[in-house]
């Protein structure tokens, strides 16, 4: 059993051992993105470089993301008193003369990293402009610690709330403070935690659960991903306390299958807490006890709506019902039950750690704290960022993300995945909160930030978000099953070029009908990604339907290519075309093959003699 | 054939999970990492073995996108069409690799088993997009002819292996 003296021990020990005199400690993210960048790799290069060449003073560790997807796989060397190091786009050769030169040699090798002035100072990624307007609460841990080490996060006060919590505060001062932080759920509607939380703690059962929701669905969203992958110890910490707070002694955390990394190092986490009494039995030495179940989703994205979620947990299909009765009073197996997303959790054990009031210093006075959003699409910086509430898009797009690359025109942003809608530049200068987002006809949603430019077109953009929830209608209510599949009807006749005037004024009477008389958020909001789309930018959907053209050169049905006689023979496109549709020798002029041709573009990217046409 | 009517593994899988039908969604997951798809027999067998209709088994295997209850190649191909992605074209992609592999939206694997294409909605990989997974790994910032490229390996080493 865990006491207030060996939590302090422990830390002591664990802070030793991160950062003892002499020892460097070299860093690998290991989040799948990294992964996927070849941090494997990067890994066993280093792993091994460092056994053979006997360097007793370096501990390697894995670490989960920084952020900073471009720049992956990324290495970091940490040493007591020294400016932290960062190497970037890293591969197994370079990996090799950094252990040589710089782990063994003492020597940075400044050109594998992020950047250095002309005095040869280095400069890390904290250093970048990337980094300038971030504060991070809820990824705070995220790239700084091993996941896989208890330890590690117990060296970051870790598990330090949950005890404060058990052993100075009840159930209700714990619900009080987080009311009074003002923390919103960060899944996507927003509604006050701690509100949440005090409609299950009164209720008497003999059982109640918490769940923690970590199915994000979302396309263009990882946040979640990332904080279970990086910290999966806050996320459990959270839970306990939670539990505490409303009475439940069972938790169970549901999470995407298509998230294998997530899922091991939750159960690392998991086998870590329950071995030193972190959960289960009585802990810290209190009457709480406390465990947590893994679940894992099946693919269906209408299990992030909360009675959704409980069906499937259920072993049933996720199909929405009807509230109330809501979750908090009967929720799985019919006792009351709370469900958070991952991001909220993540923010919980810093709220009871450091004050209300501490965490009211960000953001803003409606919506306190930060928000991390996935920046991805048309933008030079894709990646995690975590602001506070209240910058602007600008900001996010300009500062951090620094602009659509290759010096296009920025189109559209788009927010709140498929319930979300498209913003432009005329709103860029919004501060961001719940609040305002919804005011300009987008909403917050789970934190996708997907950045459009003018390559992208508007109709397909709307059609696309239509038929992934056409595909994820769960079928119950009749009009999102039904009204979505015919505004998807609809889109593919414009897309198509056999749109008419009358097609969109019968979109338009459709969504408004989908989103007053649909069951659950799902249908409600399906719309939104169409009415935003017609609202900003309705010269396209006209260009498609009384021109027969697509502006941004997207929809094939619409488009053809072909090689005009400015043609030198180079042979370019051909090589290039990934059907084989271009035949020419060379210096001879080319044909392409419209029966072959799939319109990807790849050809009229390359020509260099602008020989080939669009239409 | 043989070890479809042979239920050793299926049967070791539900005692795992205490013939618990609140537990079907982790069985048939289970089930499935066996033998790569749902079959039918299996389907019934389970119902029977939880006391619960083999409808409601059919139901939710149908309901979510993990299960499939067809069997799949050796290779299964997953290019993501998640907003990131489709934003930077993963259309291109998908359909260049079905016209290298003689597939279309209907028929999605290839008649020697070899490979199954599928689109999926988003793999989180938002940062490297567009990005495909070829059975679990993960490869980022593809184009048509990276991905083209990337099945033909494949392609030529199973050639080699056979010859």
């Amino acid at each position: 059993m865990m006491t207030m003296v060996d939590l302090k021990g422990l830390k002591a020990k664990a802070v030793e051992a991160m950062e003892s005199e002499g020892t460097l400690r070299v860093v690998v993210g290991m989040a799948t993105c990294g992964q996927s960048a070849g941090a494997r790799r990067v890994m066993d290069t280093l792993k091994k470089d460092v056994a053979e060449l006997g360097l007793d003073n370096v501990k390697v560790a894995v670490t989960g993301c920084v952020g900073m997807c471009t720049y992956e796989p990324i290495l970091e060397v940490l040493e007591p008193g020294k400016k932290k190091v960062t190497y970037i786009r890293m591969d197994p050769e370079k990996t090799a003369r950094v252990v040589k030169e710089h782990l063994q040699g003492g020597k940075p090798v400044l050109d594998y990293t992020v950047g250095h002035d002309h005095a040869g100072n280095l400069k890390n990624l904290e250093d970048l402009q990337f980094y300038a307007k971030q504060e991070r609460i809820v990824l705070r841990n995220c790239g700084a610690i091993d996941p896989e080490n208890i330890h590690e996060y117990i060296a970051r006060d870790g598990y330090a709330a949950l005890r404060k919590s058990l052993l100075e505060m009840t159930p209700q001062t714990v619900i009080e403070e987080m009311k009074k932080s003002g923390l919103r759920g960060r899944g996507g509607a927003g509604f006050p935690t701690g509100l949440k939380w005090s409609f299950a703690a009164p209720n008497k059962a003999d059982q109640k659960y918490i769940i923690c929701n970590a199915d994000e669905g979302d396309p263009g969203a990882f946040m979640d991903r990332s904080v279970l992958e990086g910290d999966p110890h806050a996320v459990l910490e959270a839970m306990a306390i939670g539990g505490y707070a409303i009475g439940a002694s069972k938790g169970y955390i549901y999470v995407r299958a298509e998230y294998p990394v997530a899922v091991e190092r939750l159960k690392i986490a998991i086998g870590q807490a329950q071995e030193m009494g972190l959960l289960g039995r009585n802990i810290f030495g209190s009457d709480f006890s406390f465990d947590v179940e893994i679940r894992l989703g099946a693919g269906a994205f209408v299990c992030g709506e909360e009675t959704a979620l409980i069906a499937s947990i259920e072993g049933k299909r996720g199909m929405s019902r009807n509230k109330p009765p809501f979750p908090a009073n009967k929720g799985l197996w019919g006792k009351p039950t709370i469900i958070n997303n991952v991001e909220t959790l993540a923010n919980v054990a810093q709220i009871i750690l450091k004050g209300a009031d501490w965490f009211r210093s960000f953001g803003t006075e409606k919506s306190p704290g930060t928000k991390v959003f996935a920046l991805g699409g048309k933008i030079n910086n894709t990646g995690l960022v975590e602001v506070p509430m209240g910058i602007t898009l600008r900001e996010v797009i300009y500062d951090i993300g620094s602009g659509c690359p290759h010096g296009k025109a920025f189109k559209a942003v788009q927010t709140g995945g498929p319930s979300g809608g498209c913003i432009t530049s005329a709103d860029l200068d919004t501060p961001i909160d719940f609040d305002n987002l919804v005011a300009i006809g987008s909403m917050m949603g789970s934190g996708g930030m997907i950045v459009m430019d003018e390559d992208n077109c508007m109709v397909d953009i709307a059609r696309f978000f239509l038929d992934f929830t056409v595909d994820e209608s769960c079928g119950k209510c009749t009009p999102c099953r039904e009204g979505t599949k015919r505004m998807l009807e609809i889109l593919d006749r414009i897309v198509a070029g056999e749109g008419t005037m009358q097609d969109l004024e019968n979109l338009e009477d459709l969504a408004e009908n989908i989103r007053l008389t649909s069951l659950c958020a799902l249908g409600q909001t399906a719309p939104n990604p169409v009415m935003s789309t017609m609202k900003h930018f309705r010269d396209e959907y006209l260009a498609h339907v009384q021109d027969k053209k697509c502006p941004a050169g997207v929809c094939k049905a619409l488009l053809g290519y072909v090689i005009t006689a400015d043609c030198k023979g180079c042979t370019k496109c051909k090589r290039v075309c990934p059907v084989e549709a271009i035949t020419g020798e060379v210096k001879q002029m080319h044909v392409i093959d419209q029966a072959l041709c799939i319109r990807c573009g790849a050809c009229f990217n390359v020509c260099s003699f602008n020989a080939i046409a669009r239409n | 054939m043989e070890n479809l009517r042979n239920f050793e593994q299926v049967c070791a899988i539900l005692k795992e999970h205490d013939h618990n039908p609140n537990r079907l969604i982790a069985i048939l997951q289970a089930v499935q990492d066996v033998y790569r798809y749902l079959p039918e027999e299996a389907m019934t067998f389970i119902a029977t073995s939880l006391g619960i209709p083999p409808a409601k088994v059919f139901g939710v295997a149908s309901f979510y996108a993990h299960f499939t209850l067809e069997p799949k190649g050796r290779y299964v191909v997953k290019v993501c069409d998640g907003t990131a992605c489709h934003v930077k074209k993963s259309n291109d992609i998908a359909e260049a690799l079905r016209k290298h592999l003689g597939l279309n939206p209907q028929s999605q694997t290839t008649p020697d088993m070899l490979f199954t294409l599928e689109t999926v909605s988003c793999l989180g990989t938002c940062g490297l997009a567009p990005a495909l997974v070829i059975n679990n790994e993960v490869h980022g910032l593809q184009t048509p002819q990276s991905a083209v490229e990337l099945v033909s390996e494949i392609q030529a080493r199973e050639t080699a292996v056979h010859a």
